[in-house]
C-alpha cells in the first residue's frame, strides 16, 4: 500500500463514487416520483377508454372552445409581455434612476403574489361592482367574466418571466456597445434594433416560451376572473378542473393531455433552438 | 480640428468627477490624458465625444460651441476600452456600421461600403478578417478593427479609452507604432487616455497629467520628464 503509484490525485472539488453515485440515484429517484410518474399518469388516464374514446371527448365543442380560447389567450399576452418585458429590462439597466430597486420588487410582485389573489384584484378593480368596470360595462365592454380579464390575469401573472430572464444578461452586457453604436452615429432606435436586440435574442426567446408555458397553463387567477362559463370564458385549466369535479375523467385527462403536450412542445423547441444555435450562444458568452 | 476645453466641470451627484479644466488641443496633435484611475481622464474624453455632459463649462470644436452638440453630430471616432465591437456582427458589418447608419441621402451605395471596409481593413493590416466574428479574433485585432470601425464615419476626431489597456506588453508596443502611424496618415486630431506613463510619453506629442479631477501640467514629454509642475507628476512619472 505504500506504493508510490498506489497513490490517486482527486480534484479538490471531486466526491467518492459512493457519494457521487448516491446524489445521483436521488436525483433520478425525485425526478422519476416527482415528474415522470405523474406525466405518464395523466397520459394513462387519458387513454383509459381508448383513444377513441380520448379524442370524442376533445372533439367536444367544450373542449374545442377551451384550446381555442387558450391559444388566443397565450396569443395576445405572451406578445405584449414580450414588449412590456423588454421595455421594462432596458429601463432597468441601460439607466440610472431613484427607485430602481423598488422596480424591480415591483416585477417580481406577481411572483409572490398567489394568483387567487391577483385575481381578486383585478375582479375588485374591474367588476361591475366597482365605478371603473361598472362604466365599461355600461359601455359594453365587460372585463371581468369576459377575455380582457383572462388576459389581464394572464399577463400579471406572467409577467416577470420575460423581464428576469434579460435583465441579468443586459446587466452583463453593459452600455459600451449601445454607447458605441451612437458613437457611430446611429439614432437610439437604430442602436435598439441592430445592437441591443440581436444581443439579447436568445435569453428573449427563452423568456418568451417560459411566458408562453406559464399563460397557457394558469389557472388560480383565471378561474377567479373568468367565471369559467362554458364555451365562453373557461379556458383549458378550467375546463379540466370542471370535468374532473363531474368525474368526467377520461375528457379531463385527455384536455389534461394536450395541455401537457403543448408545454413539452414548448421544451422541445426550447431545446432544438439551443442544439442549433448552440455556437452563437457560445459566442455570446465567449466574447 | 481644433478642440478647446473650456472651464468643463462635472459632478456625478455630490462627487465631482472634474474640476473645471480647461485645454486646448491643437489640430492634428496627438494627445494623451494621462492619469491614475479616479482622475477624471476619461469623463473628459467621453465628454468630448458627447457621451457625457458637462456639468458647467463649454467645448469648441474649431471655435465653435460643441456643448450641445449630440454623440451623433459630434462625429467622433471612439474606442472603447474594451473595444465594444458588436458580437453578433462579422468584422465587415462592425466596420460598416457607421456608413449604413447614415440616413439615405448621405449613405454610400453598398459597392461603395465595401470598397471603404476593404481599405480600411488594409490601413490596419488585416486585408482577410473581414467575415469573422469578434469572438474569433485576438485582443490585437480586435483593437484594430475598433479602430478601423470609428475611422469609418470620417471622424473629425479620433477618442480612445486606455486603447491598449487589454493587451499584453507585446502587442501593446506593434499597436503604440500602429496607432502612430495611423494618426499620422489621417491628420486627425487625437485624445487617448492612459494610465501608463511610458505610453503617454513615447507616443504623444502633448501629454496632459491629471489626477483627483485637476489638470497637473501640460506639456510635450519632454518637458515634462525635464521638469514636472507638482509633486504628483514628478511621482507619477517616475514610478
Amino acid at each position: 500500500m505504500s506504493d508510490a503509484t498506489q497513490i490517486r490525485f482527486r480534484a479538490a472539488t471531486e466526491e467518492s463514487p459512493a457519494t457521487r453515485w448516491t446524489l445521483i440515484a436521488l436525483a433520478f429517484a425525485g425526478l422519476a416520483i416527482l415528474v415522470f410518474a405523474p406525466l405518464i399518469a395523466v397520459f394513462v388516464e387519458a387513454l383509459a377508454d381508448g383513444a377513441v374514446e380520448a379524442l370524442r371527448s376533445l372533439a367536444s365543442p367544450d373542449a374545442r372552445d377551451a384550446i381555442r380560447l387558450t391559444l388566443t389567450i397565450a396569443a395576445i399576452s405572451v406578445p405584449l409581455n414580450a414588449i412590456f418585458g423588454v421595455a421594462a429590462a432596458w429601463f432597468i439597466t441601460k439607466f440610472d434612476f431613484r427607485g430602481k430597486a423598488f422596480l424591480i420588487t415591483l416585477i417580481d410582485l406577481p411572483f409572490s403574489v398567489s394568483p387567487v389573489v391577483a385575481g381578486l384584484c383585478i375582479v375588485l378593480m374591474f367588476g361591475a361592482n366597482s365605478a371603473l368596470g361598472g362604466w365599461l360595462v355600461a359601455q359594453g365592454y365587460p372585463i371581468v367574466f369576459a377575455m380582457p380579464g383572462i388576459i389581464l390575469a394572464t399577463m400579471f401573472v406572467t409577467f416577470p418571466f420575460v423581464a428576469r430572464e434579460l435583465i441579468p444578461v443586459m446587466i452583463e452586457q453593459g452600455r459600451a456597445e449601445e454607447e458605441a453604436a451612437l458613437t457611430l452615429g446611429a439614432s437610439g432606435w437604430r442602436v435598439f434594433w441592430t445592437v441591443t436586440l440581436p444581443n439579447i435574442r436568445w435569453a428573449l426567446l427563452y423568456g418568451v416560451l417560459l411566458c408562453n408555458a406559464r399563460a397557457m397553463g394558469e389557472f388560480g387567477a383565471v378561474a377567479v376572473v373568468s367565471g369559467k362559463i362554458r364555451g365562453e370564458t373557461a379556458t383549458i385549466p378550467t375546463t379540466i378542473e370542471m370535468l374532473y369535479q363531474e368525474y368526467l375523467s377520461v375528457a379531463a385527462f385527455s384536455l389534461a393531455a394536450v395541455l401537457t403536450l403543448l408545454a413539452l412542445l414548448t421544451l422541445l423547441l426550447k431545446t432544438l433552438l439551443e442544439l442549433r444555435h448552440a455556437d452563437q450562444l457560445a459566442a455570446n458568452h465567449r466574447h | 480640428m481644433h478642440i478647446e476645453i473650456d472651464e468643463i466641470s462635472k459632478a456625478f451627484g455630490t462627487t465631482a468627477a472634474l474640476h473645471p479644466v480647461s485645454l486646448s488641443i491643437p489640430s492634428g496633435a496627438l494627445v494623451a490624458l494621462l492619469g491614475p484611475s479616479g482622475s477624471g481622464k476619461t469623463t473628459l474624453l467621453r465628454i468630448l465625444g458627447g457621451l457625457e455632459f458637462p456639468t458647467s463649462g463649454r467645448v469648441l470644436f474649431d471655435g465653435q460651441d460643441a456643448t450641445g452638440l449630440t454623440v451623433q453630430e459630434r462625429r467622433a471616432g471612439f474606442v472603447f476600452q474594451s473595444y465594444a465591437l458588436f458580437r453578433h456582427m462579422t468584422v465587415f458589418e462592425n466596420i460598416a456600421y457607421g456608413l449604413n447608419a447614415r440616413p439615405r441621402a448621405t449613405r454610400p451605395t453598398k459597392a461603395e461600403i465595401a470598397r471603404r471596409v476593404t481599405k480600411l481593413l488594409e490601413l490596419i493590416q488585416l486585408p482577410d478578417i473581414g467575415a469573422r466574428y469578434p469572438s474569433q479574433l485576438s485582443g490585437g485585432q480586435r483593437q484594430r478593427v475598433a479602430l478601423a470601425r470609428a475611422l469609418a464615419i470620417e471622424p473629425r476626431m479620433l477618442l480612445l479609452d486606455e486603447p491598449f489597456g487589454a493587451l499584453d506588453a507585446k502587442v501593446r508596443k506593434e499597436l503604440r507604432q500602429g496607432l502612430r502611424d495611423i494618426h499620422d496618415t489621417t491628420g486627425l486630431t487625437t485624445v487617448f487616455v492612459t494610465h501608463d506613463q511610458e505610453e503617454a510619453m513615447e507616443l504623444a506629442d502633448l501629454v496632459v497629467v491629471m489626477s483627483m479631477g485637476r489638470i497637473e501640467q501640460i506639456g510635450k514629454p519632454a518637458d515634462i520628464r525635464a521638469r514636472p509642475a507638482t509633486a504628483f507628476v514628478k511621482d507619477f512619472i517616475t514610478a
